[in-house]
């Protein structure tokens, strides 16, 4: 294939991506839109006003980024995680296989798409948390870099998930199970200042404490740890899974019997 | 010998163990000329799927070479999928999307730009005749509706070889006429075809050259017409009174001498028994009995299958 007829490829399967979760927007786009207003009605107002400063920020300030952060990542996971396996499922998935299209661009493909869903709620997300609270921006190239990263970071990883995932089960175990919780304890909801020194060094170990954190310092210029580890870290993190999903995508026996 | 690049398909020592341990295919050899109407012939589980997975690359070779008009499909993966258009035995598309989008999204997997993709799909769409039904979910198209659109995807990069897995499976006769036709069309328009089935009357009526597959080997590797040949005879197994001096000469059958008591007579499927038995008759051979030994297409099939066991 030719440059152009690559970038057609790409294209095509971005924008098969975007309007598959765009034609279900009822379970993709409103669900987060719902809980995120949820979380920012209770730990934002009800229960932040009693909270009162965390990291110097109004509680309902503090939490913005984080939950910003969590819809940003469940979604660009849950995209490419279902969309893939789905096409596993029917068997569609077949239609790639077959074509010259590059496994690269494949790759490629579904993840922009998964960013595209992670981004979009994002967005959406912020625009509802301007209801109830607001909001500085420090530096946005900083926040607008770190949410790219971890939604690629995260649609790569739903790619994997995808890939290993023999059961509809199998694509909700990681999201359920390990997301989620280090999501939670990855300092959306507290300061890992607050935490006594043998629990805030486990929370080191949490790559999700250092994307909440830098994208919270994206707002506030506030950071319990490093920036540019934190960028480094992301950054070798997506790059060794886009390698293993290559790989997987080349040669996994649970693709190509 | 042709060139390579003539030939639409080379299988070179084609092996699949599959990891389970089961050994679908040992060692396919088969050349497939440009322009051909070919058929792979054989049982169930013989390892026609196996064989077309590997072609299309949707199942991994353990062994062996497939070469796509020259371009072997381990070394230059690209050009050889441009040339392949590959239907399916089972249904392999999003059941939730409408034919139209499921042929220009599958255009552009092949780097085709919508506008090209659209001109296309309308002609596949109204040939297999589907423009009708173009913006209903596949999810609502009949089996042989669902079959028309997986040739109608396979067609929308313009293979210069189509290969289908059982198309007529489970296609109603008429239906079948009618993709039979399709499929002529399109392989006098230049296209090699490679069809796969269990059918020998689907072979017969399509193809020109036919290789036989059982057991995961090729049995037998022919024109279809010299295999029709074989099925248009009937052999009976004569058993005579006396000893046989010479073999006689009656009318235009062909007879062979089997040992001193019985001969073999090959009878056309036009011609009569009759003058058989009075020919023998008038020359003072008396038939004791007289045992047919194959005619069915069926039965021919499975002979030449059983041969190649006991070999
Ligand atoms: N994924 C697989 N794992 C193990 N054995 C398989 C697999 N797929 C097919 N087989 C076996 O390989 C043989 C050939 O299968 P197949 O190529 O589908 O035959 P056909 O298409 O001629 O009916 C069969 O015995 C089948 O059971
Ligand atoms: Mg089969």
């Amino acid at each position: 294939m030719n440059r152009y007829e690559i970038w057609i490829a790409f294209m095509t399967i971005v924008i098969r991506e975007v309007r598959r979760f765009l034609r279900i927007w009822p379970q993709t786009i409103i669900p987060p839109v719902v809980t995120m207003a949820l979380f920012f009605l209770i730990f934002g107002n009800v229960i932040g006003s009693r909270i009162g400063f965390m990291q110097g920020l109004p509680y309902s300030q503090f939490v913005a980024p984080g939950l910003i952060m969590l819809s940003v990542i469940t979604n660009s996971y849950g995209n490419v995680v279902s969309s893939f396996y789905g096409s596993k499922f029917q068997r569609n998935i077949e239609e790639l296989m077959v074509s010259p299209t590059p496994n690269i661009i494949i790759l490629s493909g579904y993840i922009v798409g998964g960013m595209a869903r992670g981004l979009l709620v994002g967005l959406i997300v912020s625009l509802v948390s301007l209801f109830f609270t607001e909001f500085s921006v420090f530096s946005p190239v900083i926040a607008f870099a770190i949410i790219l990263l971890t939604s690629m970071m995260f649609s790569v990883a739903g790619f994997l998930n995808a890939i290993y995932a023999d059961s509809f089960d199998d694509i909700s175990v990681i999201p359920n199970f390990v997301l989620t919780p280090l999501v939670y304890l990855g300092g959306v909801f507290y300061s890992t200042s607050l935490l006594s020194e043998f629990w805030a060094n486990v929370s080191l170990i949490n790559p999700i404490l250092y994307m909440v954190n830098t994208f919270r310092f994206g707002f506030s210029g506030v950071t319990d740890i490093d920036i540019f580890w934190a960028f480094t870290m992301v950054t070798l993190f997506t790059l060794v899974l886009f390698l293993i999903s290559l790989k997987l995508l080349r040669d996994s026996p649970r693709l190509r019997t | 010998m042709r060139e390579e690049k003539d030939l639409a398909l080379v299988l070179h020592e084609l092996s699949k163990l599959y990891e389970n341990g089961f050994q679908a295919l040992s060692g396919i050899n088969l050349k497939v000329e440009s322009g051909d109407f070919f058929a792979l012939l054989g049982p169930n589980g013989a390892g026609k799927s196996t064989t077309i997975g590997i072609i299309c690359s949707l199942i991994r070779k353990t062994g062996g070479v497939v070469k796509i008009f020259g371009h072997d499909t381990d070394i230059n993966f690209s050009s050889a999928k441009k040339l392949i258009g590959i239907v399916p035995q089972e249904f392999n598309f999003n059941q939730f999307e409408k034919p139209i989008d499921i042929l220009v999204t599958q255009a552009g997997y092949y780097g085709i730009s919508r506008s090209v993709a659209l001109e296309r799909a309308q002609k596949y769409l109204t040939l297999l005749g589907l423009w009708d039904k173009r913006a209903v979910s596949s999810r609502a198209l009949s089996g042989g509706m669902k079959r028309r659109l997986m040739i109608a995807r396979a067609l929308i990069h313009n293979p210069k070889l189509l290969i289908l897995d059982e198309p007529t499976a489970g296609v109603d006769i008429e239906l079948r006429r009618s993709m039979w036709e399709f499929l002529q069309d399109i392989n006098e328009a230049g296209t090699t075809i490679i069809l796969t089935t269990h059918y020998l009357e689907e072979a017969e009526n399509l193809c020109r050259n036919v290789a036989i597959i059982n057991h995961g080997r090729i049995v037998q590797n022919t024109s279809v017409k010299s295999l029709v040949r074989q099925l248009q005879v009937q052999t009976f197994s004569v058993d005579l009174k006396d000893k046989l001096l010479q073999v006689p000469l009656v009318g235009d059958y062909q007879i062979r001498k089997v040992d001193d008591h019985v001969i073999e007579v090959d009878v056309l499927r036009n011609q009569t028994i009759n003058p058989l038995i009075t020919g023998l008759s008038d020359q003072s051979i008396e038939v004791v009995s007289m045992s047919h030994k194959t005619n069915r297409l069926e039965e021919l099939f499975l002979k030449i299958i059983e041969t190649n066991e006991s070999k």
